[in-house]
């Protein structure tokens, strides 16, 4: 029998239907994060206001309890035999080194989002939640990313 | 069966939320060793969008191979729906009374809903300015600065990243700088 998953552009009928699978947890998965990110008031452009003006612990303790949470099931995650579903080591992929990048795309990114209160994660949440004129938001965010794929190779590193 | 509905449309206190964010990033991994971010998605978008002879080479790259974060980003939309429609508080974020005054300062009134109307009033031409101008700032600093609060923030720092913490605090000192000084005086001239 001929092994016909080892020809580029055609898969074995269990794989294509495995990762249509695999799809579909990643839009389950999307779809528990954005329930969230409505239920933790991380969407709502009033606490990000607060938080940017240090009135209240939500936010910070929002985000450490979520840093927390994710460092140690990683760790723990990285220090089990466990596989990752597909069947791979789990191996986390490094930031690429520097800090120039870091420190100006950051801070540009940090004026936008608290110029609108709206970070990537819920500008695709306030979308499904029908708040329309973020849309605004989401055309100009392509155009932004647009410029960058423009300008990337004469900006600093 | 109304009470029910009470605790789906309730908002979640931050140190059950939290955790609940924290656990997308070993979810992912172990999904399929992917690196948890959404502001990709916006470089996707771009690669699909844009034809072929006027790409960047920036967009030149296998978006099929992406499509997991196109399905993560299509989720949130369909989570925002069921969350933030389907079941959305009736009652308004409670914020502290600091964080009350000083919304109101800005010219917005603390009412139910994510987003307030005053800022998403397209008869005003100002929030057109406001919104257009902060998607690009978004869209061109996640890109430039490598990710965003999902990427840096809650996917580096769990996972020791040094550039991750340079970026989180650079979000911020952005964020602050513009919440406190640029949106009040945007503000004055848009309301």
């Amino acid at each position: 029998m001929t092994r016909t998953s080892n020809i580029p552009g055609v898969h074995a009928p269990v794989s294509s239907r495995r990762a249509a699978t695999g799809l579909l947890l990643y839009l389950l998965a999307g779809l528990y994060f954005g329930v969230v990110l409505v239920k933790s008031e991380a969407a709502s452009w009033y606490r990000i206001q607060e938080m940017f003006r240090f009135e209240s612990f939500h936010m910070f303790g929002l985000m450490g309890s979520a840093v927390l949470t994710g460092m140690i099931t990683t760790a723990w995650l990285r220090r089990s035999s466990v596989n990752s579903w597909d069947g791979q080591a789990i191996r986390i992929t490094d930031k690429e080194k520097g800090w120039r990048r870091y420190v100006f795309g950051g801070l540009t990114f940090g004026v936008g989002w608290g110029l609108a209160g709206i970070c990537p994660g819920p500008l695709f949440v306030l979308l499904g939640a029908g708040v329309w004129p973020i849309l605004i938001v989401l055309v100009f965010a392509l155009l932004g990313t647009y410029l960058y794929g423009v300008l990337k190779d004469r900006l600093p590193h | 069966m109304t009470e029910v509905f009470d605790v789906l449309r309730s908002p979640l206190p931050w140190y059950v939320a939290g955790p609940l964010i924290g656990l997308t990033v070993p979810l992912l991994l172990w999904l399929g060793n992917k690196g948890f971010g959404i502001s990709a998605n916006l470089r996707h978008v771009c690669a699909i969008l844009l034809p072929e002879r006027a790409k960047p080479g920036f967009f030149r790259y296998d978006w099929r191979a992406e499509r997991w974060n196109l399905m993560f980003a299509a989720g949130l939309i369909l989570g925002g729906f069921i969350a933030g429609a389907l079941l959305a508080n009736p009652q308004s974020t409670p914020l502290s009374s600091a964080g009350v005054q000083s919304v109101q300062a800005l010219g917005v009134q603390v009412r139910p809903g994510l987003v307030p109307t005053e800022l998403t009033d397209l008869s005003n031409p100002g929030v057109w300015v406001l919104l257009a101008v902060s998607g690009l700032l978004v869209g061109f600093g996640t890109r430039y600065g490598g990710g965003c609060t999902s990427g840096h923030a809650i996917t580096g720092l769990s996972t020791l990243q040094g550039p991750s913490l340079i970026a989180t605090v650079s979000f911020f000192a952005g964020g602050i700088l513009s919440a406190n000084l640029l949106l009040p005086l945007l503000m004055a001239v848009i309301r």
